[in-house]
C-alpha cells in the first residue's frame, strides 16, 4: 500500500495538533471512532461570535491516512461558517489526499468528527441558534 | 533503489535474505554449464546430476532435524506443506475420524486449511492459548476425542515467537494414536529439533525463513510409525507420489545449503541474536506503557513483539520507515484487522493495534539495535503527542469505561 | 560437452533471465506481503512479471495466478473448477500430460464423471470426439495446445468454438506450446491456460494459471490470501521475476527462435528420412518446430538412449515426468502406434541454442547404431 505525497506531508508535518479547553463555550469537541477499529479522532473547533470557525485543533490515534485526514480538515474548516463546515464531504477529503480505497473510511471518520464538533458546539450554545442559522 | 539508504531490516520472521553461500550454490545450478537438468530425466547425465544434487540437499534438510532423508517431501513452501499435511491427513484418514485440534494462533496456512476442511464437513477445535501465548496441555488433552485424527500445533509462533512444548504434545497424541503435525517454519534452524526424539509425525519447513530461497519448502512425513497422507498435487508421481511436479533443482539445493549452514552455525548464531534481542528489549523496557507480547522465556531468540500503548501500529510503522518491521504477520498485514494472534492472547484492542514485531537475524548489528531504540523512542513520543488516547490515559481515564461511538 | 536435445523436459535458464533473477535472490529479499519498503520492492517486481507473463498469452495481468509450476497450474485448473461446481462432467484428451491425467484419476475416484476424448492416428485430438463428449454433457474440457511427446499442435481454435457453443469451459495446457508458437490469438477467451517457466528458459519451480474473469475456482492451497485468494503461499519472487523475463524474451524472440529451430528440424528430418528403420511419429501433423519423436525398429529404446547418452547426446523416451516407469508412451498408444515401436520411442527436442552440428552429430550417432545393428543381424543370420 503506498500513500500519496499529500498524505505523507500531512503525516510528517501535521497541522494544528493540540487541544482547546473542552469546557470553553466557544469550543466544540468531536471525538469519533474507537480503539477497536484502530482509529480515534478528536477534532476541536473554536467558533467566534459571527459563527465562524476561527481556529481548529486535532489529535488522532490511527493510521497515516487518518492522521492526514484530520490534519487536512483542520486547515479546511478555519474561516468557514458552521454551515459551510458541515457541508464538507468525505469524498472531497479522500480525493484531495488521493486515499486508496481501503483507506476511504478515514475520510468518513473525519467528516463524522467535524459534524460531531459542530453538534457539540451548538448543544453547548443552545440548539435554537442552530435552527435559525440553518433556516437563514 | 540502491542509491537510497536501505532501511534497517528487522523483519527476519517475514523472510530472510539468501545467504551468499546459498546464492552461490543456487547460481551454479542456473547458469551455463550448470546443473539444469530435469531430475526426472532418466536417460541422460543432465537428469542424473540434478537427481544427485537433490539427494544431497535432502540429506542436508533431514540432517538439521535428525530425520531420514526418505522422510522429506519437497514442496513449494511451508504454506503448501501445511496444506498437504492437514488436508492430506484429513482426507486419508476420513473413515477413521473427522476431528482435528489446532490453536487460534496458528499461521493462516494452518487455519485456512482447517476452515476448508470445515466446509468439507470436518470438525475443528481451535484452542485458546494462555495469556503468554502458550498452550495449556491439560486443555489440549481435554480437546482430544475418539474421532480426533490430527493435532496441528506450530513450534514457534511467527508473530510472538513463543515456543510450544511439542515434546509433551507428542506424548499425548502418540499415546492415543493421533497424528501430530508441527509447523516448524519459524523454528527450524533456530532451535534444535530432533525428530528421533520428538513424537511428531509431520513437520513443515520453509527455506526462506532460514536464509534460503523463497518458493521452496518441505514436509517431513514420518516412516516409523508411518504417517499416511493423500497427495494434493497429482501428475508424475514425484516425491513417492506425495507431491508431483518437476523438482526445482536450484531452489532445492539452496534449501539444502541453507539447512546445512543452519545446523553448523545455529548455536553460535543464537547466542549473538539473543544478546541483540535482550539489548533491544532493555532499550524499550524503560519507556512508559510498553508491553511485551508473549512469554519472554519460552521464546525464540530473534523475536521481540512489543505493544506501544496508545500509538496505532500502522502509523508507527510509517513513522519508522527507515526500519523494516511488521505489525503482525506479513501474510495479514495488508488487512486492517488487528493481529488475530494478539487478540487470541486476550490483548485489548489498543494493545493489539499497537504491536510491532521486531525480528532479528544473521545480519543484524548492535548499531542496528541502538538506532532502532533511538528511532522508536522519538517516534512513539511524537505519535503520543498526536494521540487522544494518550491524553486520556494521562488524565487518568480508564479507556475500557469509555463509550465509543462505533462507526 | 553433451549435446542437450531434451528441451521439452526442461531448458537451461537464459543468461538474461538469470541476470534478472539475481538481485531478487539476494539484494531485494523482502516478503511481498510486507508493507515496508523491502516488501514493496518485491511486490513491484511481481507486478512487472505478471504483465510480462500476461503478454505471452494475450491476457490481462489480473488474470495471472502464479503457481509452483505447470503441474500445479493443471491441477488447480481441473480441481478448482470441479470443486467449485461438483456436478461438472470433465472431458480430457487421451494424450494430456500426467498432471492432467492423474488429477482426472483422482477426481474420478472422488465421484466426478470423467470422459476421455480420443485422438486420431496423426496425434491430433478428434474434433468429432470432442463434439460427442460435449453433446453428452461435458462441462469442462481439457486439451493441451502442443503435445510434449509428439509436438503435435492440437486444433484448439476449432475446439474453442465447439466448447463455447456448448456453453462449457475450456482448459488448455499450453506448457509445451509457449515460446514455440504465438499464443494470444489462439488462447483469447480460453477459460483457463496453464504455463510453466522452465520449458521456456525460465527457472524451475514457477508457473501460472491464466484465468478468464468470472471463472470460479476453489483453491488448492489456503492461507494468507495471496494471488487473490486463489493460491496461498509467499511468492517465489526471484523465480517469478525470472518467469517474467523469460516470457518477455519468448515473445520478442519468437520469430528468430522458430526460424532457427525450423532449420534444425528440416535438417533432422532430412537425415532421418534416409534411415529406413526410423519412423517419425505424427510426421504429417502440424507440430511445434522443436520436437521430433521417432521410433527405431529392432532396437530397444532404453539401450539406445543410454548408448546415445554415452556418446554425448541427451535425448529422452518421452515425458520426463513418467520416464521412471517402463510403460510404453500413453500418447503413442492413444495414436494406435504398435506397442513394441512405442516402447522404443525417442524424443528429440531442440532449443534456441541447439546447433546444426549437434543435430548432425546426433544423426551420425544414430546412424552408427543402426549400422551396428545391421552388421549384428547380418552376422547372426549367417
Amino acid at each position: 500500500m503506498s500513500y500519496s505525497n499529500k498524505v505523507l506531508d500531512h503525516y510528517e508535518n501535521p497541522r494544528n495538533v493540540g487541544s482547546f479547553e473542552k469546557t470553553d463555550t466557544k469550543v466544540g469537541t468531536g471525538m469519533v471512532g474507537a480503539p477497536a477499529c484502530g482509529d480515534v479522532m478528536k477534532l476541536q473547533i473554536k467558533v467566534n461570535q459571527e459563527g465562524v470557525i476561527e481556529d481548529a485543533r486535532f489529535k488522532t490515534y490511527g493510521c497515516g491516512s487518518a492522521i492526514a485526514s484530520s490534519s487536512l480538515l483542520t486547515e479546511w474548516v478555519k474561516g468557514k461558517t458552521l454551515d459551510q463546515a458541515r457541508e464538507i464531504k468525505n469524498t472531497e477529503i479522500a480525493e484531495e489526499l488521493e486515499l486508496p480505497p481501503v483507506k476511504v473510511h478515514c475520510s468518513v471518520l473525519a467528516e463524522d468528527a467535524i459534524k460531531a464538533a459542530i453538534e457539540d458546539y451548538q448543544s453547548k450554545n443552545g440548539d435554537a441558534s442552530d435552527d435559525t442559522q440553518q433556516s437563514a | 533503489m540502491s542509491e537510497v539508504k536501505r532501511p534497517i531490516y528487522l523483519d527476519y520472521s517475514a523472510t530472510t535474505p539468501v545467504d551468499q553461500r546459498v546464492a552461490d550454490v543456487m547460481c551454479s545450478h542456473l547458469v551455463m554449464d550448470g546443473n539444469f537438468g530435469n531430475a526426472a530425466s532418466r536417460s541422460h547425465a543432465y537428469g542424473w546430476e540434478a537427481d544427485e544434487a537433490i539427494k544431497q540437499a535432502r540429506k542436508n534438510v533431514a540432517g538439521l532435524v535428525n530425520a531420514d532423508p526418505r522422510e522429506i517431501v519437497w514442496t513449494s513452501g511451508a504454506t503448501e506443506s501445511d496444506n498437504l499435511a492437514i488436508k492430506g491427513v484429513a482426507h486419508f484418514y476420513k473413515k477413521k475420524g473427522k476431528h482435528i485440534v489446532t490453536c487460534k494462533t496458528e499461521h493462516k496456512a494452518v487455519l485456512d486449511s482447517c476452515r476448508q476442511l470445515e466446509r468439507e464437513g470436518y470438525e475443528i477445535t481451535y484452542l485458546d492459548p494462555e495469556d503468554n501465548g502458550l498452550i495449556d496441555l491439560a486443555k489440549l488433552e481435554q480437546a482430544l476425542r475418539d474421532d480426533t485424527v490430527l493435532v496441528s500445533i506450530m513450534h514457534v509462533n511467527n508473530e510472538i515467537g513463543v515456543i510450544q512444548d511439542i515434546a509433551a504434545i507428542g506424548e499425548l497424541t502418540r499415546a492415543r494414536g493421533i497424528l501430530f503435525h508441527v509447523d516448524a517454519a519459524q523454528s527450524a534452524g533456530k532451535i534444535p529439533i530432533d525428530l528421533q526424539q520428538l513424537k511428531v509425525d509431520l513437520m513443515s519447513f520453509s527455506a526462506h525463513k532460514v536464509y534460503g530461497p523463497k518458493g521452496i519448502g518441505a514436509l517431513y512425513v514420518r516412516r516409523k510409525p508411518r504417517a499416511r497422507i493423500e497427495a494434493q498435487m497429482h501428475g508424475g508421481g514425484h516425491e513417492r507420489g506425495m507431491r508431483s511436479g518437476t523438482l526445482a533443482t536450484h531452489q532445492i539445493v539452496g534449501m539444502g545449503e541453507a539447512f546445512r549452514i543452519a545446523k553448523e552455525e545455529m548455536a553460535t548464531e543464537n547466542d549473538r541474536i539473543l544478546s541483540l534481542r535482550n539489548r533491544l528489549w532493555n532499550g524499550f523496557k524503560e519507556m512508559e506503557e510498553v508491553y511485551l507480547n508473549g512469554d519472554l522465556e519460552q521464546r525464540v531468540a530473534g523475536n521481540l513483539n512489543v505493544s506501544f500503548n496508545y500509538v496505532e501500529g500502522e502509523s508507527l510503522i510509517m513513522a519508522i520507515k527507515d526500519l523494516a518491521v511488521s505489525s503482525g504477520s506479513a501474510c495479514t498485514s495488508a488487512s486492517l484487522e488487528p493481529s488475530y494472534v494478539l487478540r487470541a492472547l486476550g490483548r485489548n484492542d489498543e494493545l493489539a493495534h499497537s504491536s510491532i514485531r521486531f525480528s532479528i537475524g544473521r545480519y543484524t548489528t548492535e548499531q542496528d539495535i541502538d538506532e532502532t531504540i533511538r528511532l522508536l523512542k522519538t517516534q512513539v513520543e511524537k505519535l503520543r503527542e498526536l494521540s487522544p488516547l494518550w491524553d486520556m490515559y494521562k488524565e487518568g481515564i480508564d479507556l475500557s469505561t469509555v463509550q465509543w461511538a462505533a462507526h | 560437452m553433451t549435446a542437450y536435445l531434451d528441451h521439452n523436459a526442461t531448458t537451461r535458464v537464459d543468461d538474461r533471465v538469470f541476470e534478472a533473477m539475481r538481485p531478487y535472490l539476494q539484494d531485494v529479499y523482502g516478503n511481498p506481503s510486507s508493507v515496508h519498503r523491502a516488501g514493496r520492492y518485491a511486490r513491484t517486481a511481481i507486478d512487472v512479471a505478471r504483465e510480462q507473463v500476461a503478454v505471452l498469452t494475450g491476457a490481462q495481468p489480473s488474470q495471472v495466478i502464479f503457481t509452483s509450476g505447470g503441474t500445479e497450474a493443471n491441477n488447480l485448473a481441473l480441481s478448482g473448477v470441479i470443486r467449485s461446481r461438483p456436478d461438472t462432467a470433465l472431458a480430457y484428451s487421451a494424450i494430456e500430460h500426467s498432471s492432467v491425467l492423474e488429477m482426472v484419476q483422482y477426481l474420478a475416484a472422488q465421484g466426478t464423471e470423467c470422459v476421455e476424448i480420443a485422438v486420431q492416428a496423426n496425434g491430433c485430438v478428434s474434433t468429432a470426439a470432442t463434439q460427442a463428449v460435449l453433446d453428452s454433457g461435458a462441462g469442462l474440457v481439457s486439451v493441451m495446445l502442443a503435445n510434449n511427446e509428439t509436438g503435435v499442435i492440437q486444433p484448439i481454435a476449432a475446439i474453442k468454438q465447439q466448447v463455447a457453443a456448448a456453453g462449457a469451459m475450456l482448459h488448455v495446457d499450453a506448457v509445451q506450446a509457449a515460446g514455440k508458437i504465438p499464443l494470444p490469438a489462439l488462447l483469447s477467451d480460453v477459460d483457463l491456460v496453464s504455463l510453466s517457466a522452465h520449458k521456456l528458459y525460465g527457472p524451475k519451480g514457477v508457473g501460472a494459471l491464466i484465468r478468464r474473469e468470472g471463472v470460479e475456482l476453489v483453491p488448492m492451497m489456503f492461507g494468507g490470501g495471496h494471488e487473490k485468494g486463489l493460491r496461498a503461499g509467499t511468492e517465489n519472487v526471484a523465480a517469478i521475476v525470472g518467469f517474467g523475463k523469460a516470457a518477455e524474451l519468448a515473445v520478442s524472440e519468437l520469430d528468430i527462435r522458430r526460424q532457427h529451430m525450423q532449420a534444425l528440424q528440416d535438417r533432422l528430418l532430412e537425415r532421418l528420412d534416409t534411415m529406413p528403420a526410423v519412423t517419425v511419429f505424427a510426421r504429417d501433423a502440424e507440430r511445434v518446430v522443436n520436437t521430433v519423436q521417432l521410433g527405431v525398429a529392432g532396437i530397444d529404446g532404453e539401450t539406445l538412449l543410454l548408448t546415445l547418452d554415452q556418446q554425448g547426446y541427451a535425448v529422452s523416451s518421452g515425458s520426463a515426468c513418467s520416464s521412471s516407469s517402463n510403460e510404453p508412451s500413453h500418447v503413442l498408444m492413444a495414436m494406435g502406434v504398435d506397442r513394441e515401436l512405442s516402447r522404443n520411442a525417442i524424443r528429440v527436442s531442440t532449443g534456441k541454442d541447439t546447433s546444426v552440428e549437434e543435430i548432425d552429430g546426433f544423426c551420425d550417432a544414430l546412424q552408427g547404431q543402426l549400422d551396428m545393428l545391421k552388421r549384428f543381424s547380418a552376422m547372426s543370420a549367417r
